[in-house]
């Protein structure tokens, strides 16, 4: 006897639909990145994504899972994900070891999808930030400035990204440079100000928008994330909440501060154009499985998220804050979604059943 | 992002005073709807009418005739038990075979006395109920009383006792009198073609209700995917002189907006407290067939013995409207539809988001069926695709009408945490299925939902039992407790009598001991 309870119609959405969008959603920046960093993004890209569907067929077929799970796009979006946070310069193991520990540690030991606590690209990013520091802030001159493009062809590329800077006469200093976010945190701490800073950076707020400054592979281009996250939003894959809350949250703190002392405190467009924000604001909070379910709970999630990546940014170690935020929000969606709940029809709010 | 538009919407028309409401969540399925504006044919009588002894909410009835006898239309066949009940009766003139459990629509498969009827054709009908079509000069104690006799309940779906919400004290005030012509489950279009067909007898039945409760404001609420309901009503409203009291509310289409408490929130702005009745906020509602059955059971002297349904699904070749004598078999339906076989289809009694699936097509229909669904197996495995695990995503709950987190429930009830599952208000669920409708992962929420409250209930009456047995066996511990005190207490008086008697005679025989040795040595000497 089939398994039949009602209701009888479905809405027709599936895991691999909600995951193959957000996919679709991701090519325009993955196109940015490959425009910026030519054969190395594409390397990255197809190691990644090559090794994190790699990794969860081994790991299913030693739990004895069901391997078409491979084919419901969480794997693979995994692979994209990492891919897009990391620096254009990591070498193949980097990237390998990075796709390896998201789908087994940061994945399967927590019992598959649907199950684990932390986002798993995130969770390997960090992990890879605090163990491979040299490589993991080496940012490579995206194209504006020239370089990458004009030194690399497919096979200069290759041997980079196989055996190392070394293998093609390269030193680290002349083809690499800061990061806006890391450029200004260095500068403050010699006295310099933020508007000084910026200008010896030669920063501008179009280029950063449009995705011409260094960083990671993914996150340059404001614009071709934010296209893809309002057509998202546009096709209900993720809902506003988390986005605007966070950005929100950001834009005000940082705001606030800016107002106080300008001269310490950066621009609120500054830190919403910078580093992984946008990125983590509409692609890694939005990840269902480790962010809170209900709507309240999520823009209790996004104000977190904004709030820890403003402190880290400003009186952290690290100059990019996105990412920890995600990550150290993350811990606290169980206790969200315990505690807050949506207001169940005919009760009065806090009431009980 | 909806939402967000949804708030600017709703304050554009604050800006133009005109106040609208609306349910959190809801989803628009495909509508699906064949039949609509589809004329309605009666359906012929079967060989064999099946009454069962509970077609509503409430307590099953117990049956006035034996076998053997002969039945008129409309006569009373089963009479009420308990307050939530209301009686059954014949819906044609025939002989009764038997009375036996039988198979019911209910997803449990179990069965429940039934009453069987061999139809004699002739359709003579019981006149003992007369017609009252001065109503307004009528007692309004004495019409629920004739509601209740007529057999009414609930039509839309829910057969819930009709005459229950004709509460007529002054305490509770019912203001607002809706008719709900929503109809927002898919593929159905009785209440549709219902409106069409008899728009004077529903109007009159809502004005009964009106004199009823004395309420001099009513609202008929119609969702706008039936536009041309819309102008008969207005024009019967006209016509009758009703339409500065009665207004037509048109509602955008959204499931579950037929749901009692959802269209009440829409209409009014008000949510009915939880655990009441919608009377709570002085409104009654009932639906559009109801309101016709009212109509017939008050003005023409006729008992509730046939219904409007949807005869539909996409492995029927004729789909249709009908009205369908109660007790008539679902087979029989299907047959006079052009359906042959039911190898490879499915049958929903009901519409698709809230119907069980048939077991039987012995089945009857009874007062809440309205509609019958025959489906393609395979139409209905894409809706019942394998389960995938929850992603967490929070769909179910944005769509819930009742504010709840089903995947969050749905968890607890699988683990069997009951205890968290009613900490997450399982018990509000309204079981609308718009949750499962959305999973992206294929969860089936309702059933475990329903699972859960079983399982609770369960728990409740056993916990309820053990402590029943608790009190009993307290209760005979301390009457056993107490005749051992009394026997021991008898015991002690008849030990200190026995033990006085023997003392008295100890004393006595050393009295007359004592005695005999002073007299003694007078004897001998």
């Amino acid at each position: 006897m089939i398994f039949l309870s009602s209701p009888h119609q479905h809405s027709g959405n599936s895991i691999q639909l909600t995951m193959f969008s957000v996919i679709i959603a991701l090519i325009p920046a993955a196109m940015v990145s490959v425009y910026l960093y030519g054969w190395l993004a594409v390397f990255l890209l197809t190691t990644c994504i090559g090794m994190s569907l790699l990794t969860e067929y081994v790991v299913l077929r030693m739990m004895k899972r069901d391997t078409a799970r491979l084919w419901d796009g969480s794997a693979a979006l995994t692979g994209l994900f990492l891919a897009l946070v990391l620096p254009a310069a990591v070498p193949w193991w980097i990237a390998v070891f990075a796709a390896v520990f998201a789908i087994l540690l940061g994945k399967q030991l927590y019992g598959g999808l649907g199950y684990n606590l932390f986002n798993p690209a995130l969770a390997a990013r960090v992990v890879l930030l605090i163990s491979f520091p040299l490589y993991m802030t080496s940012w490579l001159i995206p194209m504006h400035m020239g370089a990458v493009l004009d030194m690399y062809d497919f096979s200069n590329s290759l041997s980079f990204f196989f055996l190392g800077p070394d293998a093609v006469k390269q030193t680290w200093d002349a083809i690499t440079m800061a990061t806006p976010l890391g450029h200004v945190k260095t500068e403050l701490t010699q006295g310099v100000t933020v508007g000084e800073a910026l200008a010896n950076y030669q920063y501008s707020t179009l280029n950063a928008f449009i995705g011409r400054e260094a960083g990671s592979l993914g996150e340059g281009s404001a614009l071709a994330l934010l296209m893809g996250g309002i057509w998202l939003m546009a096709r209900h894959t993720i809902s506003w909440h988390i986005p605007v809350s966070y950005l929100l949250t950001v834009a005000v703190f940082a705001g606030i501060f800016n107002l106080i002392n300008p001269d310490v405190y950066a621009p609120p467009l500054f830190h919403l154009l910078a580093g992984g924000l946008i990125l983590c604001a509409f692609f890694m909070a939005t990840d269902p499985v480790s962010s809170p379910s209900s709507g309240i709970g999520k823009i209790v999630f996004g104000v977190g998220c904004g709030l820890l990546t403003w402190v880290i940014r400003t009186f952290g170690n690290y100059p990019e804050g996105a990412m920890f935020a995600v990550v150290l929000m993350n811990c606290a969606t169980p206790l969200i979604d315990y505690y807050i709940r949506p207001r169940v029809y005919g009760y009065k709010r806090g009431e009980k059943s | 992002m909806s939402k967000l538009l949804e708030m600017l919407k709703g304050l554009g028309e604050q800006l133009h005073l005109k106040p609208q409401h609306s349910f959190t969540g809801g989803v628009h399925p495909q509508e699906l709807k064949k039949t609509a504006g589809l004329p309605s044919m009666t359906c012929p009588l079967p060989k064999q009418i099946i009454l069962p002894m509970k077609q509503h909410i409430g307590d099953a009835c117990e049956p006035l005739v034996k076998v053997g006898d002969h039945v008129l239309r409309g006569q009373q066949i089963a009479k009420s038990q308990g307050y939530l009940s209301v009686p059954v009766h014949a819906s044609t003139s025939g002989t009764v075979t038997k009375i036996e459990d039988h198979v019911i629509a209910h997803p449990s498969g179990l069965g429940l006395p039934c009453i069987f009827i061999e139809p004699d054709g002739k359709d003579e009908v019981d006149e003992s109920l007369y017609p009252l079509p001065n109503y307004r000069s009528a007692d309004p104690i004495e019409l629920r009383e004739r509601i209740r006799s007529a057999g009414l309940a609930g039509l839309g779906g829910a057969a819930f006792p009709t005459f229950i919400k004709l509460v007529l004290d002054q305490q509770n005030k019912i203001e607002t009198v809706v008719l709900n012509g929503i109809e927002c489950e898919p593929w159905l279009t009785n209440d549709h073609q219902l409106m069409l067909e008899k728009a004077h007898e529903i109007v009159t039945g809502m004005d009964i209700l009106m004199h009823m409760v004395g309420s001099q404001q009513g609202i008929i609420a119609i969702e706008d995917n039936k536009m041309d309901t819309v102008e008969v009503m207005q024009k019967t409203l006209v016509d009758m002189g009703l339409d500065a009291s009665v207004r037509i509310e048109v509602l955008p289409t959204k499931y579950p907006q037929g749901g009692e408490k959802q269209l009440i929130q829409v209409l009014t702005g008000k949510e009915v407290p939880a655990g009441r009745l919608p009377i709570q906020v002085g409104v009654l509602s009932q639906n559009v067939g109801t309101s016709k059955a009212i109509y017939d059971a008050v003005c023409l002297g006729e008992a509730l013995t046939e219904r409007m349904m949807t005869v539909s699904g996409d492995a029927l070749p004729n789909p249709t409207n009908m009205r369908v004598r109660l007790g008539t078999p679902v087979a029989w339906l299907l047959e006079q539809c052009g359906l042959d076989d039911t190898d490879g289809i499915k049958v929903i009694h009901g519409g698709p988001m809230m119907g069980d699936i048939l077991t039987d097509m012995r089945i009857p229909v009874v007062k809440a069926s309205n509609g019958i669904l025959a489906m393609r197996i395979s139409t209905l495995m894409q809706a019942h695709h394998q389960e995938d695990p929850c992603i967490r995503c929070g769909d179910c709950g944005d769509v819930c009408p009742a504010g709840l987190m089903p995947n969050l429930l749905a968890v607890h009830c699988k683990e069997e945490q009951f205890e968290r599952a009613e900490d997450y208000n399982l018990f509000d669920c309204i079981e609308c299925g718009a949750c499962s409708y959305v999973c992206p992962s294929h969860i089936p929420l309702v059933h475990y939902f329903r699972f859960g409250k079983g399982k609770v209930a369960q728990i409740r009456r056993e916990k309820a039992f053990a402590e029943e047995s608790r009190k009993r066996s307290e209760t005979r511990d301390a009457r056993i407790a107490q005749e051992l005190a009394e026997k021991e207490e008898k015991r002690r008086i008849a030990k200190e009598k026995k033990e006085a008697r023997a003392k008295a005679l100890a004393e006595k025989q050393a009295q007359e001991a004592a005695e005999g040795e002073t007299k003694k040595p007078e004897a001998e000497s």
